[in-house]
């Protein structure tokens, strides 16, 4: 196979639209599988946590796990899907050694949730609804480890080894409609819907999210029109796009990739890909003679799920506040432009603000801790906001210190240090570096005498008007006074004693 | 024969609760037939001696002790059907694929057994996984009928109903998924009941058809049937499927039924079912039964259930649809028989050599047709079109049920036929089916009990009884009386003529 002809991305972008659609697949963090009561967790010896009905051994059945339910309904809501009164489970026929039954229970034309939709703020504060097709419950495969040859992959193989652990671990997909317009924008689009789909699911606390895991698994569709014609295009499914900037990547690449089939006259092949993360291209599956046709039929082993309007009600009330609803309602309270929130959210810094603030702090005071000194002192560390050994609460306790007076700005940034520092918390640190505003006048008055005493010409000028040079004046005595006294107190003493 | 083996179910469990015999001599009784017919019979694929033995012996040391006895049917020996999960014995579905293959669970009726102090004798022939008539497709080659050692025992579960027919066991376990508990009883002249979809869990039974598949109690008398009946039903967790209802009082109905007053009652007899295809002593049987139940105090009554002309044909699409999914597992990947090529054979190529080895050819051509009709662009053609006639069955059922209490048909159009009659002409075999199919593609509920014998032949003739969902107990009440009046008149049950030995050609 010869190597594709990329197209360059701006030509791409001037003369086809992109048509992008996303399957994201997740697992979900209940404790129990879909169908059995088998432990879900991550990276325990292989075939340690299977049974009759997740190894499909003759004569087992599957009971649905009502957990898994219950975080569908909470992810269908969330993406604010119509939940189904009754929804059926489907085979998905189709051999492989790591599908216990070579079948898959999944949902087919009767999925738990749809029509729903997710709004995505990108980089510029603009915002893309992403129109939900479908969410629907299924289980995982087994796992397959190809010994010997040389890529790892089936072909070349020496031996496969089998892990069933996974095989029932309940996922819910989640499908896009078609999304239209982004242009130029694919691949950002694709990458944010991505990452705060991520973020919804992390907050609604149904799944680890962990791309790097598989706990979260992304399939892209893309296809190309002719610029503005609205003639769709033959689409690839690429799939093993597992992190956000492979996400970005593997739309770009697509796009330029397909371009250079069609700017060549030839034809896009309706086709399953696979995303190689070190190249960041993409490359044709095993072609197959014929469309493979899985023979859906309802899972004849299961009743129907009808969940009832009572209980998605409660689930509905039971919604945490999800990012994007958030983001606006702290933009209002917090009185932010678009630049700031966007600022504020790029920092990673929302939830820490939120909590300084819960703690008691002035959404603007916190605000700038976080997005300016932490981020800077996180950056230099290389570590992320949230790892710095700060805690929103003792931050809160910082800037009440500096609300009261009883330390500067300038103190306030000695009390964090101390703080990162690991020194203790902010009253332990003020404490032991002995940071106290100086706010006695006779301790302040004297400092101040000396410092006009030292430099009697700037004394002079300042007698003679010329009150901006106090600022020399307040530098010395904020010097002499290790930093300690409020510059302010020391600028209208200096001017009281000069008068 | 040990008078022992002669004995009904109830008689023997009095036997044993009294301690006037053990369950370990009513086991051994039972173990010395099976060593004495079975050559001939081939009832059994696999006899658990030592298991059988030591369960019998707790048995008895748990009455030794003055313990009240498990379950009515403590003690009392069965056989089970070999589709059923057991953790202690094989399971092979009469099918080379899962030759010597040994569950590491019991299914729920199975555990459900052992806990009640029923001594499982062992496993029973069958057609491969389910899907026969007559038991010559079992890969471990024919059962025989013991009223004629040349004919079927019926299917799927010949062997079942053969091992009570031969007096191997009294008690035995079928699986009923178009009629292989009904047609087996009807042709063996014993007892057979298929309860209502749901009323026993099928947690444990290997698939053949899941949204027809039901297991259920074989024995050669009505109160044996309704007392393993409320040994094995009830609701199971384990089985989505299965209905969570307490079981149907049907021993109670037995004993009711038992003393032979049927007035009040309302007898529907199914136009659809008799007439073109039917032997005619079959027939003859069949009306001199409905005599006898009218004699009884039944209202008779004429029902048309016009569209169960269509229930073969719908079945035979729905069928083996699920079949083609639920053997899907049988690919070598992780238990029974495995075929390689070659040394360098890839996964695919062992799954399509083990599934070609190991499969036999009935069970090949349902896969192949149910792979068909659920393909794309036949699926509405075939399975769904399918599903619409069963919507239909049902509600033919539903209006049968608005102008009678229970419906009776004959169990089968004929009487056993000759092994190899018809296993090259799978067509004339699927017709054994026609009576029996109605009652699976609706979940309700139908028996078989022994309504006499065909002239001609001398073979047994059942009469089918069905009843609306979970409406087992009417069901039983009938069946019960028509055993009592046919025994009284007959000078006792059908099934004595072989306690002498088996039947011999005719």
């Amino acid at each position: 196979m010869s190597a594709p002809v990329l197209i360059d991305y701006d030509t791409v972008v001037e003369r086809y639209d992109p048509m992008l659609g996303l399957e994201v697949h997740v697992e979900l963090s209940t404790l129990t599988k879909m169908f059995c009561g088998c432990p879900t967790e991550f990276g325990a010896e292989p075939n340690t946590q299977v049974c009759p009905t997740c190894l499909g051994l003759p004569g087992s059945l599957p009971v649905v796990n009502g957990e898994a339910v219950r975080s569908a309904i909470l992810i269908g809501l969330a993406l604010h899907c119509e939940i189904v009164p009754r929804c059926r489970f489907a085979r998905k026929n189709y051999f492989y050694p790591d599908m216990p039954k070579n079948f898959q229970t999944s949902q087919y034309d009767e999925p738990i949730a749809i029509n729903g939709y997710l709004d995505v703020t990108l980089d510029d504060g603009s915002t893309v609804r992403v129109e939900i097709e479908r969410a629907h419950m299924e289980e995982d495969t087994g796992k397959s480890l190809h010994v010997g040859g040389a890529t790892g992959r089936i072909h070349g193989a020496d031996y496969s080894l089998l892990d069933y652990n996974r095989a029932g671990v309940p996922l819910i997909e989640i499908v896009t409609k078609m999304i239209p317009g982004t242009r130029e924008r694919a691949p950002e689009v694709a990458k944010a819907y991505v990452s705060q789909l991520r973020d919804m699911l992390r907050g609604l606390g149904v799944s680890d999210v962990r791309m790097d895991q598989g706990s979260m698994r992304c399939d892209v569709n893309l296809s190309l029109s002719p610029r503005d014609s609205g003639v769709l295009g033959t689409r690839s499914e690429t799939k093993n796009v597992n992190s956000l900037r492979s996400v970005e990547r593997a739309v770009r690449f697509e796009m330029c990739r397909q371009a250079g089939v069609l700017e060549a006259g030839e034809k896009v092949v309706q086709e399953t890909r696979h995303f190689e993360e070190a190249s960041g291209t993409t490359r044709a599956g095993r072609r197959k003679e014929t469309a493979e046709d899985y023979r859906y039929f309802p899972e004849p082993d299961l009743v129907p799920v009808e969940p009832s309007a009572e209980w998605v009600a409660q689930l509905r009330d039971s919604l945490p506040e999800m990012p994007g609803a958030r983001r606006k309602r702290v933009q209002a309270e917090w009185s932010l432009s678009d630049e700031e929130l966007r600022d504020l959210v790029n920092a990673g810094a929302l939830d820490l603000v939120a909590a300084t603030v819960a703690a008691g702090a002035p959404s603007g005071e916190a605000r700038s801790w976080w997005v300016s000194y932490l981020s800077q002192q996180a950056n230099n560390s290389g570590v992320a906001l949230d790892e710095l050994p700060i805690t929103p609460e003792q931050l809160a306790r910082v800037i009440e210190l500096v609300a009261g007076g009883e330390l500067s700005n300038n103190l306030a940034r000695q009390a964090v240090d101390g703080v990162l520092a690991g020194e203790g918390s902010p009253d332990e640190v003020v404490a032991a570096r002995g940071l106290k505003v100086v706010s006695d006048d006779s301790a302040l008055i004297t400092a101040v005498d000396e410092a006009l005493a030292a430099q009697p010409d700037v004394a002079e000028k300042i007698r003679g008007g010329k009150v901006a040079a106090a600022g020399a004046i307040v530098g010395a005595v904020m010097k002499a006074t290790r930093g300690q006294a409020d510059a302010k107190r020391v600028r209208e003493l200096i001017l009281d004693r000069c008068k | 024969m040990s008078e022992l083996t002669r004995l009904t179910a109830a008689e023997l469990a009095e036997k044993i609760h009294s301690r006037e015999v053990s369950a370990v001599e009513a086991t051994q009784a039972h173990l010395d037939r099976i060593t004495e017919v079975d050559p001939v019979v081939h009832a059994f694929l696999h006899v658990a001696t030592q298991p059988a033995l030591a369960a019998a012996a707790e048995v008895d040391a748990a009455l030794a002790n003055g313990n009240e006895p498990a379950s009515p049917l403590a003690g009392v020996p069965l056989a089970l059907k070999d589709v059923l999960a057991t953790s202690d014995m094989p399971t092979t579905c009469g099918s080379k694929i899962l030759e010597g293959w040994r569950p590491p669970y019991d299914a729920t009726v199975a555990a459900r057994l052992r806990k009640a102090g029923v001594v499982i004798l062992g496993k029973t022939n069958m057609d491969e996984f389910a899907m026969g008539s007559s038991t010559e497709h079992s890969a471990y080659g024919p059962t025989h009928n013991p009223w004629d050692t040349t004919r079927i025992p019926g299917g799927s579960g010949g062997g079942s109903a053969a091992s009570l027919a031969a007096f191997e066991a009294p008690l035995a376990i079928g699986t009923d998924t178009g009629g292989s508990i009904r047609q087996p009883a009807a042709v063996t002249g014993t007892v057979g009941v298929k309860p209502t979809y749901g009323g026993v869990s099928r947690y444990g039974l290997v698939a053949c058809a899941s949204s027809l598949d039901q297991a259920g109690p074989c024995a050669r008398t009505v109160l044996d049937a309704a007392l393993l009946h409320e040994v094995i039903g009830g609701h199971d967790p384990l089985d989505s499927t299965s209905i969570d209802t307490p079981v149907p009082a049907v021993v109670d109905a037995a004993r009711r039924g038992a003393e032979g007053d049927l007035r009040g009652l309302r007898i529907g007899v199914v136009r659809e079912l008799g007439g073109e295809g039917y032997q005619p002593e079959v027939e003859a049987t069949f009306r001199s039964a409905l005599s006898r139940l009218e004699s009884l105090g039944a209202e008779l009554v004429t029902v048309s259930c016009p569209h169960f002309d269509y229930a073969l044909a719908a079945y035979y699409l729905i069928l083996p649809s699920e079949v083609s999914s639920n053997l899907a597992r049988f690919d070598a990947m992780r238990y029974g028989l495995r075929v390689q090529p070659s040394v360098d054979s890839s996964a695919e190529e062992v799954m399509a050599a083990t599934r070609e080895a190991g499969f036999g050819d009935e069970v090949k051509r349902r896969i192949m047709l149910g792979t068909y009709a659920l393909s794309s662009g036949y699926y509405d053609a075939y399975y769904g079109k399918a599903q619409k006639v069963r919507t239909l069955i049902t509600r033919d059922f539903a209006a049968a049920f608005g102008q009678a209490d229970v419906l009776v048909s004959p169990t089968a159009p004929t009487t056993a036929f000759r092994i190899g009659e018809k296993v090259d002409n799978p067509l004339a075999m699927y017709l054994n089916d026609l009576c029996t199919i109605p009652a699976n593609m609706a979940g309700t509920p139908a028996m078989s009990v022994p309504a006499g014998l065909a002239e001609s032949d001398g073979l047994p003739v059942g009469l089918q009884i069905m009843a609306p969902a979970l409406g087992e107990a009417v069901m039983y009440r009938v069946a019960a009386a028509f055993e009592a009046a046919r025994n009284a008149a007959e000078g006792g049950p059908l099934i004595q003529r072989l306690e002498n030995g088996l039947g011999v050609p005719v």
